[in-house]
């Protein structure tokens, strides 16, 4: 069976993209193949590990459970622009610092999540992260470096906030 | 993998998308949130000629009251759901039971629909649902119908929608004075499958509870209203509810299957801890008896 091509248009970290694609292409394909971002990774294209967490309008959402046509006009930001921008830098430097990675497979879509989580809870406890995470998988830490580097960005973001009104 | 060809419509208005419908029938699919259907498609379990994208009809995505209900349109999202007022004040049911399903991620494009015209036996929406006593609105080119929440499951994945109809809203009818809500579910992460859920809703009293639903998900092929279990309830004291009589009504009303996650005794078993869960949010939620 063979099915119309269609133009797409969209925001991908900031920048303006056009390309013909498969209805059928998923967003996570769509950022690998189409425009060589392979930060967005593919794990297991079901919606259960996480490893393809983008942002889309300022929302996470999984690139694998979503169509490359459905996010027409919207504004999606990957692991490559979020890491441009800064934005990630204290959780990226903390994951590092305590070792919240080996394989670093799962990293890009929990730095995602955690970014999110951040957003909307400034200070969350240890359990409220690792629920936030729980829909993302990682087979070589044991998680519990990650909700310790997580849990150490909250703390210094609070302290730095704290600072601002000393 | 990856999902089998197929065309893609963005309809602009609901009649022109029970227009597509009428046209492909069961060569099409409804495309929701897609937290099901994209990764059936991917893992090849489902294929569908044509593709009918709801995702712009925003007559859809509201949440509103009239005096006895509180609807809410079919693309109505998890996360949207939980934020509501509307909910949290008429259907908290709803709100206990949004964070058990999937990551945060899922939840901001999850919707009710999807979950409801899914029929995953493991879904936390459709038991819940059926608890509230809710009824869903099916349109087909031309006209509607109401089913009530209880008739829709017919089986695994098998609802009484047609090849010609979308899901569209779904009644939920507002909560009574006296009556309160639990849930309860166990799987292997907090945000996982269930491996036996229940969602209930009834009036306490200090002596006992009464207009009971306790519907069972995960567990079997259908959200199953528990009957006997119920009567065993509703017939005890409410802190004297004998617990081997529980075990054998559950094992009456309950056909669990095995799965790679659980085996259809662990399930029963769970079961049973899910009930005494609930019958101690009721007393707790009433205060001390």
């Amino acid at each position: 069976m063979t099915t119309d091509k269609r133009l797409i248009s969209l925001s991908v970290n900031g920048e303006l993209q056009a390309k013909i694609i498969e209805p059928r292409m998923s967003l996570a394909d769509f950022l690998r193949i189409e425009l060589e971002l392979t930060g967005t990774h593919v794990g297991c294209e079901s919606g259960v590990c996480g490893a393809c967490t983008v942002n889309i309008n300022g929302q996470t959402a999984r690139a694998c459970t979503m169509l490359a046509v459905q996010v027409e006009g919207d504004e999606v930001t990957t692991i490559e622009g979020a890491s441009e921008s800064g934005e990630l830098l204290d959780l990226q430097d903390a994951f590092h610092a305590r070792n919240a990675l080996q394989c670093g497979f799962c990293t890009p879509g929990m730095l995602m999540m955690s970014a999110e989580l951040l957003t909307q809870n400034s200070k969350p406890c240890r359990q409220e992260i690792r629920e936030y995470l729980s829909g993302n998988y990682c087979r070589c830490t044991g998680y519990e470096a990650i909700i310790d580097a997580v849990e150490t960005v909250s703390q210094t973001r609070n302290a730095r906030v704290g600072e601002q009104y000393d | 993998m990856k999902s089998a060809p197929f065309d893609y419509v963005k309809p602009a208005s609901l009649e022109e998308a029970l227009e597509l419908r009428r046209r492909h029938g069961a060569d099409s699919a409804i495309l929701a949130g897609g937290q099901s259907l994209i990764p059936d498609f991917n893992q090849r379990l489902r294929s569908a000629a044509t593709v009918i994208d709801i995702n712009g009809l925003s007559a859809l995505s509201s949440i509103e009251e009239s005096e006895d209900i509180v609807s809410l349109g079919a693309i109505s999202r998890y996360r949207e759901i939980q934020a509501s007022t509307l909910i949290a004040e008429h259907a908290p049911l709803l709100k206990m039971a949004i964070p058990e399903i999937g990551s945060p991620a899922i939840r901001n494009r999850g919707t009710i629909g999807g979950s409801v015209s899914m029929a995953d036996p493991g879904a936390e929406l459709p038991a819940c649902l059926c608890a509230l006593g809710a009824n869903f609105e099916l349109a087909r080119a031309g006209s509607k119908r109401m089913i009530a929440a209880q008739d829709f499951f017919t089986g695994r994945y098998e609802t009484a929608l047609d090849n010609d109809e979308i899901l569209t809203r779904v009644d939920v009818p507002k909560s009574r004075i006296g009556f309160q809500s639990a849930f309860g579910e166990i799987a292997r992460r907090k945000t996982g499958s269930a491996m036996c859920g229940v969602a209930a809703h009834g009036k306490a009293t200090h002596q006992s509870i009464q207009d009971l639903k306790m519907v069972f998900f995960g567990i079997d092929e259908t959200p199953i209203l528990a009957v006997k279990t119920i009567s065993v309830i509703e017939g005890s004291a409410i802190n004297d509810v004998a617990t081997a009589e529980l075990a054998a009504a559950l094992s009456d009303d309950l056909h669990p299957f095995d799965d790679l996650h659980c085996s259809a005794k662990l399930r029963m078993h769970y079961a049973t801890v899910l009930t005494q869960r609930v019958l101690a949010q009721f007393v707790s939620a009433h205060g001390e008896v």
